[in-house]
């Protein structure tokens, strides 16, 4: 049989289910990867201004995963739509553009102008900090996600998505904040606030002290507040955390995500996008599943009927 | 199928957008230039007390891979410890027609130690070839390749290629100790001259170095400087190159994460055009101008 792996997301048709997490996808992939196959493309963080990124060094390994601080660099808007948005028109998928301003007006801004032909949908990394809370991630709270997403929402008409932090302490409320200012989409989730110390030196083993856990260590945490997010908005969730097999994303779609981003796990197998995808398909197949859409939000957490336990006494 | 269109979707923007699945457009004609691949393990053995030599049978597309490219290799884990990233190595060595890549590894943390569990038979996970080689132009009738430590083994390919064109090379080698020099018998293999200096003999400074560069500069033996694995002696060469006007090309080494330039965790600050800019040494290098190169 045939499966049909396309998947609907806030107004957008994706071929298929998978597609690269923000910071994790460059034109360099192409080299291992039939960037036709992927179901969107979504490109690193772009900001206005130029910025270089974060000292060195960005990157440490930890069992199961990574810790990053990359830092955001970006060449800006102009760099962009010069190099980067006709290089993706080459392609079939529908190319995603991810966004970061340190304001609320500076998302907008930002949104309006990349509202263009060649775009299909922004996704707002509101994970970054916003200099008007005090330098707190504006995904940290509801009220200021609700304020970013409402003027972003002004801003474009394009499909808006709008990926959450997981280091808050209510996710389903900024969820449903995000979900009421006009989100078409949620990206759960950006990367866990970790750190790692050197041993030899006693120094944090990053530049930048902290930075953002990723692999298959945060997987169950992720999909549990994925499947959390889920449950508390109508909107489709994307899930984006640990995702290294088709099991691993067969599992989000049965916890709700109507699609998975796939970031860590290409700096290990750089083919790891395409060989999901065929997994995907192989699963459905095997199991006489027809369109992988109805995977989604499938998991089965009514109550198994139990065996009666109830005491029986024993005969006189 | 249904797609779920919410609210704020009403207006029509399919003008805006492709969906993947309805682009009419041909398929492109692609095919994969960096493969990751389990290729056995021909041989993984010491060749002095801190380098190690493996050999592995690979795929035609490493098989494809030239001087001054790395791979990344999967390690296994050893006891107790899961390294998670690959591991960069630069090649070492490549036999297309025996379809095997060549590397020289200094065990130094978990990675390598996992590396250095493996037995001939045994697979092991390489990916590659990654990165910008070295740009041999085969118009060079003499070329000198300066290298300390591991960057000999990154050299290495350069003498093979270096024959196959007519050029010659000289390489000044560096090492703490002379047990410590690898890649000299290659060189010499290829024809090239090889001079060791070290720093238990007190020859491997960097003043010491400049007087046989430039003695090999007055004898018109050094059209284009190679180097890699020593920052002291990367100077000495900007300097005479600067002086000389000759060209050269440096291998540069940092920590990385992809391999394929998506990370940005393995930038360093090059001089370019009177500034100073963040290159991706995976992607931009790891082989860089001489000149734009800082320590």
């Amino acid at each position: 049989m045939t499966v049909d792996l396309a998947v609907g997301i806030g107004g957008l048709r994706l071929a298929n289910p998978v597609m690269p997490a923000s910071g994790t996808f460059a034109e360099g992939l192409d080299k291992a990867v039939d960037f036709d196959r992927l179901g969107a493309f979504v490109t690193k963080t772009i900001t206005r201004e130029l910025r270089t990124g974060n000292p060195l060094p960005r990157v440490v390994e930890r069992p199961g995963g990574l810790i990053n601080s990359i830092g955001i660099p970006s060449k800006g808007v102009p760099y962009f739509l010069a190099h980067t948005l006709p290089y993706y028109g080459r392609f079939r998928p529908p190319l995603v553009v991810s966004i970061s301003a340190p304001t609320a007006e500076g998302f907008a801004s930002l949104a309006a102008e990349l509202t263009r032909p060649g775009i299909a949908a922004i996704e707002a990394n509101i994970s970054c900090p916003n200099i008007e809370e005090d330098g707190k991630a504006f995904a940290m709270r509801a009220a200021s996600t609700e304020a970013v997403v409402r003027q972003l929402r002004a801003a474009t008409s394009l499909p808006l998505w709008v990926k959450l932090t997981p280091n808050t302490g209510d996710l389903p409320e900024v969820a449903r904040a995000a979900e009421a200012a006009g989100a078409d989409a949620l990206v759960v989730a950006n990367t866990i606030l970790a750190m790692a110390i050197d041993l030899q030196t006693f120094r944090p083993s990053l530049g930048s002290v902290m930075g953002g856990l990723s692999g298959p260590a945060v997987k169950p945490i992720v999909l549990r507040q994925v499947f959390q997010c889920a449950q508390a908005v109508d909107i489709p969730v994307i899930g984006c955390g640990g995702i290294s097999t088709a099991e691993d994303a067969i599992e989000y779609l049965l916890a709700g995500a109507s699609a998975v981003q796939v970031g860590t796990a290409t700096f290990v197998q750089p083919a790891a996008m395409t060989t999901i995808i065929d997994g995907i398909g192989r699963f459905c197949e095997k199991r006489d599943i027809a369109r992988v859409a109805d995977l989604i939000g499938a998991v089965v957490t009514e109550e198994a009927d139990q065996p009666d336990l109830a005491w029986v006494a024993p005969a006189e | 199928m249904a797609i779920e269109q919410s609210v704020s979707m009403a207006t029509a923007k399919d003008s805006f957008f492709i969906a993947a699945a309805d682009d009419a457009r041909p398929p492109r004609d692609w095919t994969e230039t960096v493969v990751a691949e389990r290729g056995e393990v021909l041989l993984n053995q010491a060749v002095n007390a801190e380098y190690r030599h493996l050999v592995v049978r690979c795929g035609p597309v490493a098989a494809k891979a030239v001087a001054g490219q790395f791979f990344q290799l999967l390690c296994p884990h050893p006891e107790g410890e899961q390294p998670f990233l690959r591991r960069p190595m630069s090649l070492y060595g490549v036999d297309p027609a025996k379809s095997e890549v060549e590397f020289l590894y200094k065990v130094t943390g978990a990675g390598t130690r996992g590396l250095a569990l493996i037995a001939p038979g045994d697979r092991l996970d390489i990916m590659g070839p990654l990165g910008k080689g070295f740009d041999l132009d085969p118009g060079l009738r003499h070329i000198v390749a300066v290298g300390r430590g591991a960057g000999l083994a990154t050299l290495a390919p350069l003498a093979k290629a270096a024959r196959a064109n007519g050029t010659r090379v000289t390489a000044i080698f560096s090492a703490r100790r002379p047990d410590l020099l690898v890649s000299v018998d290659l060189f010499r293999g290829h024809g090239a001259e090889v001079i060791t200096v070290t720093d238990s003999q007190g020859t491997s400074g960097p003043a010491h170095v400049e007087r046989i560069l430039r003695g090999l500069i007055a004898d018109g033996r050094a059209e284009a400087f190679f180097t890699c694995g020593s920052s002291r002696l990367m100077r000495v060469q900007q300097r005479l190159a600067r002086e000389f006007a000759i060209a050269g090309q440096v291998a540069m080494e940092q920590q990385m994460a992809c391999g394929l330039g998506l990370c940005f965790c393995c930038v360093r600050d090059f001089h370019v055009g009177g500034e100073i800019v963040h290159r991706r040494v995976c992607w931009d290098g790891p082989v860089f101008d001489l000149m734009e190169a800082l320590p």
